[in-house]
């Protein structure tokens, strides 16, 4: 076990993924010698030198575009987005020619790509720093889209997307890169990529998150705990494919659900599982699946941003709303 | 025209120095241009000097705010002052103005408060001014996605048929280096040159997109890339202010007469980090920057100032007192800047009342209320 924060999680992950495999590549703006914006590829280029570790003209649409037909040639490169509002250049070679090849070309081109975007706010940017993206891409179908929250899981995670035969958006939590947990670098033995996991089991209600918010809702449950409501937290990991069943088996057991993430409630994320928990969970249901996120507008000047992300105060609102029913 | 077949060799973008248009060395010595001829009175150039001067200081006090925690970040200009005032001062009332995050010398050419700036950068709004009323866009982060606007712009201003007229306007695009690489500002390229469009594209080469250096964007000189478009493409010394206000003047001008696009690559330097949060020291090598600071481009004025005795020490003694007053009451206002109400959250998505902000304004008012009433 080593005490790592989520940023050298992730970069102790990518330095893994690389020396296992001569064809993984990483890309992007300043992920060279600065070792990125967030140092998460700090000392990589050192390593692995410039052939491997490639500081990019500044163009998203050309790094995926061109990491595409790297992993034409057989190569596996991880696409390394400075900041999430960034990654829009791009989205066009995300979605019309990432997520389609292997149909398009019948299962016979397979494109390893991983993308990785730094995401969600917190953190006092200026605008186009503190998206969550994320549904653009969970609408795609031929993406794997996982949001990883914690440093154990980072190191993990972008392991596993890393080896992933199709492509993989995978969303960092900017502002927890620098929690720090203790990290198992000596095992394989992961949880699967698209495996969601109950963070903390409780009775009463089911928390659902993924990314930056889990930490809020653990903290939220913590709060509720002191005031006698038993609440579990899963956190999703993989938004699509979603683990379901790990969901709905909770929901079961608690009869209540609050969906939590930073990016606005319409047609959010939680749209998506306040649907299918309704689906395989009606009878059980105490009260409606309720959802805390950012609101319908765009992310707002950061003197105000606290009040736009879902806090610990209005998880809990939530909570007790699923009571009030 | 000739046909280029010369490749660039890897990671050299070209010879610099002797293709710059140059009117004042950093000496301080007068040069001519023979395409470039510029008239300065004693007072225009005390001027230029007293601009150069006040927006160094302002972007000092950011910094300093930012050190302290009054901004978020701050994207300096130092070492970018003489181009940014030259162009800014080359600029005319029809002419539009679309800027990236680090114009704000071009912002005080066009009478845009430094505390709008300082609001944007502090996370108080995104900007917020009336970019009609000073003919000046609002800042725009995402690289380049500005050129393209500045050339639908231009586009316009062709169709109201005053090119050539005392109306005509012209716009001009201002991005870095690193942004000659994204897409947009080449589709924007391609827009401004196919449709002959009054547009003026300004890039700031200061050598640095964040940590990497030119080479990585480019194999030629970026002015160079014009040919290829099909527009004059001009290389100027981004440190000399004469340089750049008639460089611009002079594309300016070819634009409202309906002569089309012009390319000016001002040649220069990023004295400071990237941003406040940025460590340069990570990345490039103080000899580079000492080697830059010999070419500092208030300085040069100030010593052709003093060469020409066209000022004495009084007035560039008044001109610091000036520049240091401005900076007080600047930190002052911006202490001083109100946090937006939470509620505001919601106002101007849209131009009429739309049912979802509607319901989440009212859905979090009523949150908002019923912590005052717990705390009653
Ligand atoms: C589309 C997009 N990608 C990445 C960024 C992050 N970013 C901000 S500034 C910058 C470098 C810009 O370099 P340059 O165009 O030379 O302008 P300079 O900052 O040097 O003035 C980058 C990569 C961004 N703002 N927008
Ligand atoms: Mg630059």
């Amino acid at each position: 076990m080593t005490t790592l924060t989520l940023g050298k999680a992730l970069n102790e992950g990518l330095r893994k993924a690389m020396d296992d495999d001569p064809k993984v590549l990483i890309m992007g703006e300043d992920v060279g010698k600065l070792g990125g914006v967030f140092r998460i590829t700090d000392g990589l280029q050192k390593d692995f030198g410039e052939e491997r570790v490639i500081d990019t003209p500044l163009a998203e649409s050309g790094i995926v575009g061109t990491a595409i037909g790297l992993a034409l040639r057989g190569y596996r490169p991880v696409v390394e987005i400075q900041f999430d509002g960034f990654v829009f250049p791009a989205v066009d070679q995300i979605i019309t020619q990432l997520a389609k090849m292997r149909m398009r070309s019948l299962g016979k081109v397979e494109l390893p790509v991983v993308v990785r975007i730094p995401c969600g706010g917190g953190i006092g940017a200026v605008e186009h720093h503190s998206e969550s993206p994320e549904v653009y891409f969970t609408h795609t179908a031929g993406l794997r889209v996982v949001a990883c929250s914690n440093p154990a899981d980072a190191y993990s995670m972008i392991q596993q997307s890393i080896a992933s035969p199709d492509p993989v958006v995978f969303f960092e939590p900017k502002r927890r890169y620098w929690d720090k947990a203790d990290v198992d670098t000596e095992t394989a033995d992961w949880t699967p990529l698209h495996a969601a996991r109950v963070v903390r089991p409780g009775d009463d209600v089911t928390v659902l998150s993924y990314g930056p918010a889990v930490k809020t809702c653990l903290e939220a449950a913590v709060a509720a705990g002191e005031e006698g409501r038993s609440v579990e937290v899963i956190d999703l990991r993989s938004l699509n494919p979603l683990d379901i069943e790990t969901v709905t088996a909770s929901v079961h057991r608690t009869g209540r659900c609050v969906v939590v993430h930073e990016a606005a409630v319409f047609s959010g994320y939680g749209a998506e599982l306040a649907a299918r928990i309704t689906e395989r969970c009606f009878y059980r249901l105490e009260a409606p699946v309720l959802r805390v996120g950012g609101f319908s507008t765009p992310y707002p000047p950061s003197r105000i941003e606290d009040h736009y992300l879902p806090d610990l105060d209005r998880i809990l609102d939530a909570v007790d709303r699923t009571f009030g029913w | 025209m000739t046909i280029d077949s010369v490749r660039g060799a890897p990671g050299d973008p070209g010879p610099a120095e002797p293709e710059l248009v140059q009117l004042l060395t950093p000496e301080g010595q007068r040069v001519e241009h023979p395409d470039y001829p510029l008239e300065l009175g004693a007072d225009e150039v005390r001027a230029l000097y007293r601009d150069l001067v006040t927006v160094r200081r302002i972007d000092l006090e950011a910094v300093a705010l930012t050190r302290q925690g009054e901004l978020g970040i701050w994207a300096s200009l130092l070492g970018q002052e003489a181009a940014q005032i030259g162009s800014g001062r080359a600029l005319g009332e029809h002419d539009m103005v679309f800027p990236t995050y680090r114009e704000h010398g071009v912002a005080w050419c066009r009478d845009v408060d430094p505390l709008n700036l300082l609001g944007l950068f502090r996370g108080v709004n995104h900007g917020g001014w009336d970019p009609a009323k000073y003919g000046f866009h609002l800042y725009t982060i995402v690289i380049g996605s500005q050129t393209l606007h500045a050339t639908g712009y231009a586009m316009g201003i062709q169709r109201d048929g005053v090119l050539g007229t005392p109306s005509a306007g012209a716009t001009i695009a201002y991005f870095g280096d690193g942004a000659t690489s994204q897409g947009d500002v080449n589709e924007s390229f391609v827009f401004a040159s196919v449709f002959n469009a009054p547009i003026v594209f300004f890039c700031q080469n200061n050598q640095w997109a964040i940590s990497e250096p030119l080479e990585k964007q480019t194999r030629i000189p970026l002015y160079r890339r014009a040919q290829g478009y099909g527009f004059p493409g001009v290389r100027v010394d981004g440190n000399d202010v004469f340089a750049c206000l008639a460089v611009t003047r002079k594309a300016l001008e070819a634009a409202r007469t309906g002569q089309g696009p012009t390319f000016i690559e001002a040649y220069t330097y990023r004295m400071g980090a990237h941003t406040t949060t940025d460590d340069p020291t990570r990345y490039r090598l103080k000899a580079e920057e000492e080697a830059w600071k010999l070419k500092d481009p208030i300085e040069r004025v100030k010593a052709y100032l003093v060469r020409g005795d066209l000022a004495d020490s009084a007035f560039f003694e008044e001109v610091e007192a000036d520049a240091k007053a401005m900076a007080r009451e600047l930190r002052a206002a911006c202490l001083a800047l109100p946090d937006p109400e939470p509620l505001s959250i919601f106002e101007n998505v849209y131009a009429e009342p739309h049912p979802l902000m509607t319901e989440e304004q009212e859905q979090f008012a009523a949150y908002l209320a019923s912590f005052e009433e717990a705390s009653r």
